[in-house]
């Protein structure tokens, strides 16, 4: 019993149709019960009730970086061992990570407002998430242009990992580019740094909740392109007869 | 390798075009952007390193589509890539071929469009020094752009879509030498990092190029 069976796409099919319906569940009640609880928390002594945007900001900029390192993970195993359900879950994450970060960027943008008194600041982190969208953006038009389905996963899958490398190489150039308006990390373990656990608390649920719910759009999405590529198999085999 | 790397120069120089339109466009966007920001040595100054990089980063991106497109409609590709040196090989020279045809002479040109953007004289030394430090990357980047979108039929808006992103870096380096050039400050730190960058793309990216190419010649 290895992790490699749930490659084989009847059982991939099997289980994950299995798992589907609870991941759903849980998905929901951590995602809205994150934000939720987050409505209900006190307002922040200096930034008053914006501070509860950050139940959607901060789940989503962080899946909008960990589902690009799924989709490299992903990319990894399909260019090395050649299973298709990985291909296919790189290409169900990507539109997935485009709006995470859209979500980032916009939250960002209504928080940054009240709060630095600018929509847009060309600070590093800022940038590092546009650049991070232009990535996505890249990737998915590359999906869709290629028609041959083993050619378009192996270039995407080659994009991918260069664009994970010029990615990170554009994190730290960016920081010497121009010092940020952005606070450090969200949940430094650092004490002083950290913050309340008023606030803390729903943010982990919520945070939980992203991750699940990118599991269940991910799911969702791989098995609709594996039923995709089902449906183009047998017309082509239907065209041949 | 050197008699192919003579053939793509022979091929660029006499389809026309290659070493010309570049430059041709490089100046058409240096001239237009005194009219977009006003004439005023106060306006152009301060940004004149940045229009100067990313216009020879654009004049760079409206060749690339050519580095393969050309061998991959005639064959000559195939012939290549079975041929007895290692596809990486092949794909640095094309971009060598490139950077010659292209970048080179960018380089060339760039300081009299410093001088109609109004660029401090003792920057232009460094604009040359970050051109020609940063630009192989730029080519070799695009060579792998190129490599990927080869087999398509309207792959030039996909290229540049894909190329840019990958040309943040280096251009982000390459003005700051030129800024800190002009303010008379040490450029030292920029240029070991762009240096460090087209380092590395050298060495590294004509293998993802090359493996883009077994791709799309299957």
């Amino acid at each position: 019993m290895s992790i490699w069976e749930y490659a084989n796409p009847v059982k991939f099919m099997r289980v994950s149709g299995a798992v589907l319906p609870w991941l759903v569940i849980a998905a929901a009640v951590c995602t809205i019960g994150g934000i939720a609880w987050g409505f209900l928390t006190p307002e922040d002594y200096k930034q008053g009730s914006t501070v509860k945007i950050v139940f959607l900001h901060v789940p989503a900029a962080m899946m909008a970086i960990n589902i690009w390192v799924m989709m490299l993970i992903a990319s990894l195993i399909w260019l090395i061992r050649r299973h298709h359900v990985s291909a296919l879950a790189a290409k169900a994450a990507a539109p997935v990570g485009a709006v995470m970060t859209l979500i980032a960027l916009a939250t960002g943008a209504i928080w940054g407002q009240p709060m630095w008194g600018t929509w847009w600041e060309w600070d590093p982190r800022l940038t590092s998430f546009l650049i991070l969208l232009l990535f996505y953006i890249g990737y998915i038009a590359l999906w869709s242009a290629i028609e041959d389905a083993d050619s378009a996963a192996d270039l995407t899958g080659v994009l991918c990992l260069v664009g994970s490398v010029f990615a990170l190489l554009s994190r730290y150039a960016v920081l010497f580019w121009n010092q940020g308006l952005h606070q450090g990390a969200s949940l430094s373990v650092a004490p002083g740094e950290r913050m309340s656990e008023v606030y803390r608390y729903p943010l982990y649920l919520s945070m939980l909740g992203f991750l699940l719910l990118f599991l269940v759009l991910v799911l969702v999405r791989t098995r609709t392109e594996i039923r995709r590529r089902r449906l183009a198999a047998l017309q082509a085999r239907e065209m041949r007869a | 390798m050197i008699v192919l790397l003579k053939r793509d120069l022979a091929l660029a120089t006499r389809a026309g075009g290659g070493f010309g339109l570049a430059v041709a466009f490089f100046l058409i966007l240096c001239a237009m952007v005194p009219f977009g920001v006003g004439p005023e040595t106060s306006a152009l100054r301060p940004i004149a390193p940045g229009i100067l990089w990313v216009g020879a980063l654009l004049s760079c991106l409206l060749s690339l589509d050519r580095i393969f497109a050309l061998d991959y409609e005639d064959g000559s590709l195939d012939l290549l890539a079975t041929a007895p040196i290692p596809l990486e090989g092949v794909t640095a020279l094309k971009a060598l071929a490139h950077w010659i045809t292209t970048g080179l002479p960018l380089i060339a040109a760039a300081p009299v469009f410093g001088i109609l953007l109004h660029l401090p004289g003792q920057a232009t030394g460094w604009l040359i020094a970050s051109l020609l430090i940063g630009t192989p990357a730029l080519s070799m980047l695009g060579a792998f752009g190129a490599a990927i979108t080869v087999g398509l039929r309207r792959g030039g808006l996909l290229l540049s879509l894909l190329v840019l992103p990958l040309y943040i870096p280096t251009l982000i380096f390459g003005t700051e030498i030129i800024r800190r050039g002009a303010e008379g400050g040490d450029p030292t730190t920029p240029i070991l990092f762009l240096a460090g960058i087209t380092a590395g793309v050298m060495a590294l990216v004509p293998f993802a190029a090359a493996a883009a190419l077994r791709v799309n010649l299957r």
